[in-house]
């Protein structure tokens, strides 16, 4: 695999799973149960938004076909995503969103620093910002979680069914293959496998305050690198590209 | 008053490059009167966000980089430097950099007391943030109230009308107000 195919697909996983998590959030404005946390919300859905254009904008640019970021994000069909399964999980009730934004944040921190260090300069300098912001979004989730873990019997129960129900998504978002393989030597990718015990110590930190636990059963589902999603995705995607689709080209 | 005085005393020599003809140091001055839309009451210049000027075959190209990856603010930045150009009779063009990463440490003195006086509490240093330490729960330092000036206040939402706030309440004048989180 080329350096440059393979950096194409590497800035799509990064673009897909920011495109993917930020649609999801978006759905959710005018949803939550307060104000301040509907705001919250909005905020994280911006960032994740952002990342995913500056990621996409790149990849268009690495991929040197005449697409640009909108028909990188509206054209491609399921099959064409590169973002990990648990982007795509259902929002559920609050836990279910605050579990599935806690193991993205967890795992998003140590990549974008990562990232930082990248011999790709451009790669480097969207990471460095991302990094900034991803930092806040774990501290905004650990604290929800730890705050509904440790809160009544009841806010405790639903957080623990959360992380049960997001839990067997996370082994894709670590799931390196061949593309990782030919940039990591080079020093333009993050190898996932060498963060992912960052990840655990900040998971099994969060729960451990939480009074929460990860489920027994290891089963976990993988594929989203290899563009097989689960049924969710399927159902996101209209949603997201059905204006662009009706009016190809439209600017908004 | 030189334009450049506008600089805050941070040891970063990356942060701007200083004008190389009259001709820049009066384009840098129409740059640094443009306005955050969010914050209007701070310049591009105050908040960090302007970082060279140059002058390229008859067009400014005037280089800004964006507070948070999605911040919706930047075109229209962009489109008001365009705009402070043409009104002067110039053209201009906007580039947008991402490194070294904006941090609230590039606010100007002058555009902290702007943002206290416009009722937003002034950002800790960026290594108060979230970066401070192995654990992601932190301790917060306080935050002075900007009305009041009481430290006795309250972090309602971690998030507040931008991305780049937090929201707070004072537990002195009971004024809710934003803080202008540091990054």
């Amino acid at each position: 695999m080329s350096t440059s195919a393979a950096l194409f697909t590497y800035l799509l996983r990064l673009g897909d799973d920011n495109l993917v998590l930020g649609q999801q959030l978006g759905a959710l404005l005018s949803r939550m149960p307060e104000l301040e946390s509907d705001i919250a919300v909005a905020n994280v859905c911006l960032d994740h938004l952002g990342q995913a254009r500056n990621f996409l904008t790149y990849a268009a640019e690495v991929e040197g076909a005449g697409r640009d970021e909108d028909q990188l994000a509206m054209l491609r069909d399921e099959r064409g995503f590169r973002n990990a399964v648990l982007m795509e999980q259902p929002n559920g009730d609050f836990a279910h969103t605050m579990a599935r934004q806690l193991f993205v944040d967890a795992y998003q921190v140590p990549l974008y620093e990562g990232l930082s260090g990248s011999v790709d300069d451009r790669l480097a300098g969207i990471a460095e910002k991302a990094a900034k912001e991803a930092r806040y979004h774990l501290r905004h989730s650990c604290t929800w979680v730890v705050r509904l873990g440790g809160g009544t019997e009841e806010s405790h129960r639903r957080m623990q069914v959360a992380i049960d129900a997001m839990w067997p998504f996370t082994s894709d978002l670590f799931a390196a293959d061949e593309v990782e393989a030919a940039l990591v030597a080079d020093g333009l990718a993050v190898d996932p496998v060498s963060i992912r015990p960052r990840f655990d110590t900040a998971v099994n930190g969060v729960l451990a305050q939480a009074g929460l636990r990860l489920p027994e059963d290891p089963y976990q589902r993988i594929g989203g690198r290899q563009g097989l999603h689960t049924e969710l995705l399927g159902h996101l995607l209209p949603e997201l590209q059905a204006l662009y689709r009706a009016n190809p080209g439209v600017e908004w | 008053m030189n334009a450049f005085s506008l600089v805050p005393a941070v040891p970063d020599t990356d942060r701007y490059v200083a004008a190389s003809s009259d001709a820049t140091t009066q384009a840098w001055a129409i740059a640094a009167t443009v306005t955050d839309p969010e914050v209007p009451v701070l310049t591009i210049a105050d908040l960090g966000v302007l970082r060279k000027v140059e002058e390229r075959d008859g067009t400014f190209v005037v280089t800004i980089t964006p507070t948070y990856s999605g911040c919706p603010a930047m075109e229209d930045i962009a489109a008001r430097i365009v705009g402070a150009f043409a009104a002067a009779g110039l053209r201009a063009e906007v580039d947008t950099v991402f490194r070294p990463a904006w941090s609230t440490d590039w606010i100007t003195p002058e555009g902290r007391a702007k943002l206290v006086d416009y009722g937003i509490a002034a950002p800790h240093p960026a290594s108060a943030g979230p970066d401070a330490g192995p654990s992601p729960l932190f301790v917060r330092p306080a935050v002075a109230c900007p009305r009041c000036t009481s430290r006795q206040t309250t972090l309602v939402s971690e998030f507040g009308s931008t991305a780049c706030k937090a929201l707070y309440r004072c537990r002195r004048c009971e004024e809710p107000f934003d803080y202008f989180k540091e990054l």
